[in-house]
């Protein structure tokens, strides 16, 4: 990319971090009351991928974004968003970022139109001569055009946070920021935020999605990572971070009991009966010796296979713990 | 500079090593010259669109209604208005009012100038950043990004003009109100002598630019309360806490050493504006009291406002 010219020095690592939209070295948060949030994030966000920023409430993600868009300064490490150093180079990166944070944020007495045009009129780049048709369209593209006229205060939850997008929406944006952009939602909105993260990203912008739901993340995210107690566990692509779990063998029987002998037999470690369900960790061996094993035991089956390893699982096999757990 | 506010490397379209075939999304138009009047523009119809705001400007405009409607009861058997009470400390102008309307401009602003405008003040300044700031509306400015300096300027210039509106509704409403209640004609200064209606109306739209310059000191101790709290609520409380401390702290003989640096000493010193030749003595010190209050104030509220992390 153009824009990092100025700062080849800085940047030993030029050849992963060159096409990263988002990286961060080091960088750490502790606020004034002492609690340490952030701590020593060394983040890549690749250029065009849907990022999915995942952990528990409390594990720093908000307190990450406010970094990243200058909002708050790092206690210490750096943070380059666009190329660019933060918080130093706010008016070149900010102007080409849309962001969400922390829920939207709106002037109650104002109609959501009058929202957009004054978020709008706060960006220098943005300009006044298209601002009209331009906050039109962002009302148009999250599905508010017939309610754009009514004053905030009035919109529900859903429809502040569509209208939160909007303002996120109101030029072509190189990076978009949402942090937990479905709270709130029902799973109907849920959806239909998704299906729009999934359009940008089509479009060619790279999508920073914070969220502290799994199967949301493993719904449109292509690489994502993991957060928990203000530290990075894991970051990487979706599909290789599942596979680090590996995924356990499945087979439907109703002779549980010598199937899950034979399975032993076979090699495999932690079997689990749980009615005529038997799971286990499969052995290194070929599958189709163990299916062969099963029927040559005349265990009558009806099913075999390989469950996929969930995201869920891997965020167990690294944490040690549910998911639940508040930082 | 602050660190917010640095202008970051040039976004290198120019670069020649790397040109690029596709136009990139979202690359940053050059902000117009006049960006900055957009933003003004933007903030004053924000502020002006506030009920709370047109609440406190109904109240300044229903103060000379008061007045006058008090002091036609009081007169209408012919009898003056009681030895000038009136506006505190201030000159007897309202035994006047009865005979020329006009006198109930300078009646109403000395009336509302101890305690309902800088109140009204104190109320948009305090809210300023810290309303912005509870509302969670601060985060989504400043990534826009609005600027850190530009905001504060420009919540600056807004309460600056809230000033000036505030300090017209009252005049406005006075001159209306005194037109239709009592005669006007040419009227007699202060110092006793006689001038046209034209002239008293030119001098009353002086001492409204002075009564409005008045308020610039409170102006930027309200900015800058507003800059440390996350709370509009508070701030305003505290803003208007601080008034009515430093107009009792006024009243106390044994500060005189003080009191000429509290904000709001010379305050009543625009009355000097109906002498004959103007008094300027008091009007210099009090517009430079207002010029050291803006200056140190507003470098504090600047000082605060381009580190501090914004966390609501
Ligand atoms: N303004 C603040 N002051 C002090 N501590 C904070 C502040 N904001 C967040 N924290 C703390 O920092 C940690 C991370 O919070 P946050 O970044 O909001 O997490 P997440 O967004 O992942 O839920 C939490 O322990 C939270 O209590
Ligand atoms: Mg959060």
């Amino acid at each position: 990319m153009a824009e990092v010219s100025v700062t080849e020095q800085e940047r030993p690592d030029r050849d992963r971090a060159d096409d990263a939209v988002i990286a961060t070295r080091g960088l750490t948060k502790r606020y004034r009351g002492g609690q340490l949030a952030v701590d020593g994030l060394d983040l890549t966000v690749p250029a065009g991928s849907v990022f999915g920023f995942l952990g528990p409430n409390g594990s720093g993600k908000t307190t990450t974004i406010r970094m990243l868009m200058g909002l708050i300064e790092p206690t210490s490490g750096s943070a380059r968003v666009l190329g660019l150093p933060m918080p130093r180079a706010s008016r070149a990166v900010l102007p080409r970022v849309g962001a969400l944070i922390e829920g939207p944020a709106l002037y109650g007495f104002l109609s959501g139109r009058d929202n957009l045009l004054r978020y709008d009129a706060a960006d220098p780049t943005a300009d006044p001569r298209t601002r009209r048709e331009r906050v039109a369209a962002a009302l148009d593209r999250v599905g508010l055009a017939a309610a754009g006229g009514k004053k905030a205060k009035a919109y529900s939850l859903g429809m502040k946070q569509r209208l939160g997008l909007a303002a996120a929406l109101l030029q072509p944006r190189r990076l978009l920021v949402l942090d937990e952009p479905t709270n709130g939602l029902d799973p109907q909105g849920m959806r239909e935020i998704r299906s729009l993260v999934r359009e940008l990203a089509s479009d060619g912008t790279t999508v920073f999605l914070s969220s502290h739901l799994l199967d949301e993340i493993e719904q449109v995210c292509t690489h994502a990572a993991v957060m928990a107690q203000g530290r990075l566990i894991t970051q990487g692509a979706v599909a290789d971070l599942a596979a680090g779990a590996r995924g356990r063998l499945v087979v439907t029987t109703p002779d549980a009991g010598e199937a899950a002998r034979v399975l032993k037999e076979q090699g495999a470690a932690d079997v689990v009966v749980d009615g005529d369900r038997v799971t286990a960790e499969p052995p290194e061996r070929d599958l189709a010796e163990v299916n062969a094993a099963l029927v040559a035991a005349r265990v009558r089956v009806r099913g075999f296979g390989l469950e996929r390893a969930s995201l869920e699982d891997a965020f167990v096999a690294l944490t040690g713990e549910g998911f639940d757990v508040a930082g | 500079m602050s660190r917010a506010d640095v202008r970051g490397e040039p976004v290198g379209e120019s670069e020649g090593a790397a040109p690029s075939a596709v136009p990139e999304p979202g690359t940053a138009r050059a902000p117009g010259p006049l960006w900055s009047l957009g933003l003004l523009r933007s903030e004053l119809l924000t502020t002006f669109r506030r009920w709370r705001t047109l609440a406190l400007l109904g109240v300044l405009a229903a103060v000379p209604v008061l007045v006058g409607i008090a002091v036609k009861i009081e007169t209408s058997d012919g009898s003056p208005v009681g030895g000038g009470g009136g506006g505190g400390q201030g000159p007897a102008f309202i035994s006047q009012v009865s005979n020329n309307g006009l006198f109930l401009v300078f009646t109403a602003l000395a009336a509302t100038l101890p305690f309902f405008l800088p109140m009204a003040i104190g109320v948009v300044a305090g809210d300023a950043i810290a309303g912005e700031s509870s509302a969670g509306t601060l985060r989504y400015l400043l990534v826009a990004p609005a600027g850190r300096s530009r905001l504060l300027l420009t919540k600056y210039a807004t309460v600056i003009a809230f000033c000036l509106a505030a300090t017209l509704v009252v005049v406005v409403s006075a001159l209306a109100v005194g037109a239709l209640l009592f005669p006007v004609g040419d009227l007699i200064t202060i110092s006793g002598t006689r001038i046209t209606y034209a002239e008293g109306l030119g001098r009353a739209l002086l001492i409204a630019l002075v009564v409005a310059a008045s308020l610039v000191g409170i102006a930027a101790l309200g900015l800058f309360v507003s800059t440390l709290t996350g709370s509009g609520i508070a701030a305003m409380a505290t803003t208007v806490g601080l008034l009515i401390t430093v107009q009792i702290l006024d009243q106390i003989p044994q500060l005189d050493a003080l009191q000429p640096y509290f904000f709001s000493h010379y305050w009543l010193s625009f009355a000097d504006v109906m002498r004959e030749p103007v008094y300027w003595d008091d009007l210099v010190k009090n517009l430079g009291l207002q010029a050291l209050y803006a200056a140190v104030f507003g470098s504090a509220a600047w000082a605060r406002f381009t580190t501090k992390d914004i966390t609501a």
